[in-house]
């Protein structure tokens, strides 16, 4: 028998005996996507260094949040795709309970109620909730057809709604819009009908008035005031602005240099090392740095993007989509915010900025899309 | 089931998959056979890619233009600006004031380096917890402290304690309370203290000069401040300097013409004589014949220049150079001089002083006794008024006030020194008779007696006017010559007659040198009159035949009466002391040595009783001497 006829009648074994399984594929690591993420996490703490102002305890705890989310991403990357998809309503119904447990018992800290105790751990339920919604929303979609009808994409709408609510409630304009925007992404993915697309642009548009004068609270109307003009109230809420853009615009081209930065380091900046910590990293490596960044990102998304488009399930597909997306929404809306292009809505820099709960919650997302890369190979893999 | 082959025609079609609570109840037909759905999806991914990307580049532009694109309104440049205004502070480096020294270099004024702790009430006021913890660093008490606060509680600048030292401020800034910050000034200390009060004078907190040489060359001694470029936190402390704008430049040294040993051997001696006599001021100046530096310079009552918060009132002057005074009797001896000059005397000439007193109009002027007929440097040994008033209006109405003012009276000194004396000798007319009588013998004029000391610099070296100098003078200037030489040696010689046994000035003598001077006691006046208040003084040169120093003791206002207030008594033994260990010092050859006088008792008779008071009119123009 010729190799030719071989392969021909057994495509399968030749896939598995025509290239040895590496070691990434066994342990379903997406080494590219790995790559860039080690990229990504040690520019994070090499910015946040400087920007908590030379605060080695603060760099080591981070560090040890990245460790413990690596270490996420490398288990959740072992689970079985089709087991996620199984577990959507489970993680969803368990996710709205824990929302709503923060409203009844959360703590309440910085003025929001977001955070919920279990013994010594702390966490934000909202967090879970931006992985359950994608894989719920997939989950719901892939089980009918494509693209989803009316009934359906109403259904997905209150699927969306009532977590993105309770969030809101908390409040934590960011994550409703994180969560929301997961969820919505998957629709959209699905090959929702351009005239639902456009009939929901219209009704946004119409809800604008009443979401601004009767759903926003005081402090988010002012936000979207105060990037408008930052001047109108520098020493409020127009502060964050103004000095972030002066931090930003203080960098020039290429930037003051690492931990000569001005404005952040000498506590001209507020929450330098958190939410605004781009500005921190523009004083400090200028355009070229920002550009730098952006292009990781870039590389991040389009791995993700790609991971979808290879996906051979559409569970998958959506998931990965939606997953990458949000990630590039999250890295948009932060420098928006930053930079004054859009209002302050508390998202932070992923990967970057300081933070737990949220740093894990994202590479447990970047574990599901090596699940999913890997999972061709897992079908290929010979069993013993 | 999944499809697990690329080349499967079927593997591209997004299928349902079922086994989830999410399936469908009623069953369809598990696959499609369109791909519709598919070039959905691939579409969608284009576009959202696309929209992506626009969204970046939007990102971007907008980042850039706040970093790098020009833009008139609030472009980078603006931003870089605001940036720098927040954080770009300029900070002055306090000047190095210059040292003050003696003419040997021994230190007189020197900054040292202090910490100043200031503190901003506005941040300082939202720490009260800290107030305990600062009062106790500081050593005050914590209700004060408090009470600072609260008054200074709008403003943002506040001393907390001024010129600690270095270690007690750091020791302070170690607690990190918000608000306290440091700032570095020079403190000026002053080593020689009280001796050297009045002619180094002092700066004050600011170290900028207030009494003093530290006056009068202020710009001189002070620096110029450096500034340098510091970046500063939101709390207002430094984190690092940036770069020097302007290098601090130091004062310059000052190098005074005193000697520090001549000068705490004189101030040791005034303040010997002072408390002796029981007087409640005195002065003391030592003047370099061929230089014309002055030696040392002394008065009292002086200051503790070191602690400021108690130099006050009128310990402050250095009344050898701006007090004004009747020199009395010291300027009989330029009576002389202008009395040899004129040709119409001659120092062999005789002057009947009977039967002691000379009626000037109606008012008399009165001798100690009844001299007789005595010869010039007789006139001068016994300090007779009538002889000097006879001189007087045997010359041209003004010529004696001439040779006073030739000799410096009435002119500036022009050491610069701040608040320096003029005096005033006035310009007669010939019908004022009396005043022309008072002239000569030391009245109805004022002079500090710095110019005294300048006009006996005359005598001593032969007729030369060398300018005083309070600063070291490395080539003795020229000089001017104002009387031939010949007639002031002829003074001197008389000058000696006064320290010798028949003189006034007896207790003048020293050791080791022979001395030449005269005595003087001139009445004050107080509110118009001549008191019983005497001002005593002696002013002498030494060695005689090649002066090297003239020496002025003064004592104001002595206890005692009659002859134990004179000046002879209780100036001149300072003014020997003085001589003689000055002299000593500056390694001057004695030449007395192997001929030693026995000390005389004091000739002049006790003078002030009531009756032998000055004849007293309303003003203080009209008085007269003794002695």
């Amino acid at each position: 028998m010729s190799r030719q006829d071989f392969l021909r009648r057994m495509p399968e074994a030749a896939r598995a005996f025509s290239r040895p399984t590496r070691l990434a594929e066994r342990f379903h690591i997406d080494f590219f996507l790995l790559l860039l993420l080690l990229a990504l996490t040690t520019i994070g703490l090499t910015v946040l260094y400087s920007a908590s102002g030379h605060n080695l305890p603060s760099v080591e705890k981070q560090a040890s949040f990245f460790m413990i989310a690596y270490a996420t991403m490398f288990v959740v990357a072992q689970i079985p795709v089709d087991f996620m998809r199984r577990m959507a309503p489970f993680a969803y119904v368990g996710g709205v309970l824990l929302l709503l447990a923060v409203t009844i018992f959360g703590d309440i800290s910085m003025g929001a109620q977001r955070w919920l105790q279990i013994g010594s751990f702390r966490f934000q339920p909202s967090e879970i909730m931006k992985l359950a919604m994608p894989i719920t929303i997939a989950a719901f979609l892939s089980a009918g057809h494509l693209p989803p009808r009316f009934s359906r994409v109403l259904a997905v709408l209150v699927l969306i709604g009532i977590p993105t609510a309770l969030i809101i409630e908390q409040p934590d304009l960011g994550t409703s819009i994180l969560v929301a925007t997961s969820g919505i992404m998957v629709l959209f993915f699905s090959g929702l009908l351009w005239r639902y697309i456009a009939a929901a642009v219209a009704v946004f548009g119409a809800s604008l008035w009443p979401i601004w004068h009767y759903m926003l609270h005081d402090y988010q109307r002012q936000r979207v005031l105060t990037m408008l003009d930052p001047t109108q109230d520098p020493l409020g809420t127009g502060w964050n602005i103004i000095q972030s853009k002066t931090a930003i615009g203080s960098g020039g081209l290429s930037g003051k240099g690492w931990m000569e930065g001005t404005q952040s380091r000498l506590d001209f900046l507020p929450e330098g090392h958190t939410d605004f910590i781009i500005a921190v990293m523009s004083e400090e490596f200028g355009l070229l740095g920002v550009i730098f960044l952006l292009t990781v990102y870039a590389l991040v998304i389009i791995r993700g993007l790609t991971i979808a488009v290879k996906s051979q399930n559409t569970f998958g597909r959506l998931l990965a989509a939606s997953v990458s997306s949000t990630f590039f929404v999250y890295v948009f809306v932060n420098m928006g915010m930053v930079s004054g292009m859009l209002p302050v809505v508390g998202v932070p820099l992923p990967l970057i900025s300081q933070g737990g709960t949220a740093i894990v919650a994202l590479f447990a997302g970047f574990g599901i899309l090596m699940a999913i890369s890997t999972e061709q190979k897992r079908v290929m893999t010979p069993q013993p | 089931m999944k499809r697990t082959s690329d080349q499967s025609p079927r593997s591209d079609i997004i299928r349902p998959q079922r086994n989830s609570a999410f399936e469908p109840r009623t069953a369809r037909p598990a696959v499609q056979p369109n791909r519709k759905p598919l070039k959905v999806a691939r579409w969608r991914f284009y576009s959202v890619g696309v929209v992506l990307a626009i969204l970046v580049a939007v990102l971007i532009v907008h980042v850039a233009s706040l970093q790098v694109l020009p833009n008139a309104d609030k472009g980078y440049e603006f931003l870089q600006d605001q940036g720098e205004s927040r954080t770009l502070r300029t900070e002055t480096i306090p000047a190095y004031r210059g040292v003050i020294t003696d003419r040997n270099g021994d230190p007189l004024a020197v900054s040292t380096p202090v910490s100043t702790l200031w503190a901003n009430p506005k941040i300082l006021l939202q720490a009260p917890h800290r107030w305990a913890d600062l009062a106790r660093a500081l050593n005050t008490n914590k209700a004060e402290l408090e009470a600072r606060l609260a008054r200074y509680g709008t403003k943002e600048f506040m001393y907390l304690q001024r010129q600690m030292s270095p270690d007690a401020a750091q020791a302070v800034l170690a607690l990190d309370i918000p608000g306290v910050y440091e700032q570095v000034e020079y403190h000026r200390y002053y080593p020689a203290g009280e001796v050297a009060a009045h002619l180094v004078g002092m700066t004050d907190v600011d170290d900028r000069g207030q009494e003093g040489m530290e006056l009068a060359y202020d710009a001189w001694l002070t620096g110029e401040n450096g500034a340098k470029e510091v970046l500063k936190d939101l709390r207002g402390r430094t984190v690092k300097e940036l770069r020097l704008v302007k290098a601090a430049r130091p004062g310059q040294n000052l190098t005074l013409s005193i000697d520090l040993r001549l000068q705490y051997l004189a101030h040791r001696e005034l303040k010997k004589a002072v408390e002796e006599s029981g007087a409640v001021a005195g002065s003391i100046a030592i003047l370099d014949v061929l230089t014309g530096e002055v030696l040392a310079i002394s008065n009292l009552p002086s200051y503790n220049p070191n602690d400021r918060a108690r130099a006050r009132g009128t310990g402050l002057r250095n009344r050898v150079i701006t007090d004004l005074y009747e020199p009395g009797s010291t300027v009989k001896p330029w009576v002389i001089l202008a009395a040899l000059e004129s040709g119409k005397f001659k120092p062999e000439d005789v002057i009947d002083t009977n039967p002691g007193y000379f009626m000037v109009g109606s008012k008399p002027i009165k001798d100690h006794r009844n001299y007789g007929a005595m010869d010039l440097s007789m006139a001068i040994a016994k300090s007779s008024n009538i002889a000097m008033t006879k001189i007087s209006f045997a010359l041209e109405t003004n010529t004696v006030r001439d040779m006073f003012a030739r000799l410096g009276g009435g002119q500036p000194v022009g050491t610069g020194f701040p608040g320096e004396g003029t005096g005033n000798i006035p310009v007669l007319k010939p019908l004022q008779k009396i005043e022309r009588a008072n002239i000569s013998y030391g009245y109805a004029m004022t002079m500090t007696p710095l110019q005294v000391v300048q006009a006996y610099g005359v005598i001593a070296s032969g007729g030369i006017k060398r300018p005083v100098s309070l600063l070291r003078v490395d080539t003795p200037p020229e000089g001017q010559r104002i009387v031939e030489k010949r007639y002031t040696e002829q003074v001197k010689e008389m000058l000696k007659r006064v320290v010798a046994a028949e003189g006034t000035g007896s207790r003048a003598k020293a050791i080791s040198y022979s001395v030449a001077g005269k005595t003087g006691t001139a009445f004050k006046a107080v509110n118009g009159r001549y008191s019983n208040l005497q001002i005593a003084s002696f002013i002498g040169m030494a060695p005689v035949d090649n002066p090297r120093i003239v020496a002025m003791v003064i004592i104001d206002e002595p206890k005692g009466a009659g002859v134990t207030a004179n000046g002879g008594y209780v100036a001149a033994p300072a003014f020997s002391k003085v001589a003689e260990d000055a002299l000593r010092m500056l390694q001057v050859t004695p030449d007395n040595i192997g001929k030693p006088e026995e000390t005389t008792p004091l000739v002049a008779e006790p003078a002030n009783n009531a009756s032998k008071k000055p004849a007293v009119t309303q003003t203080a123009s009209n008085g007269r001497s003794d002695t």
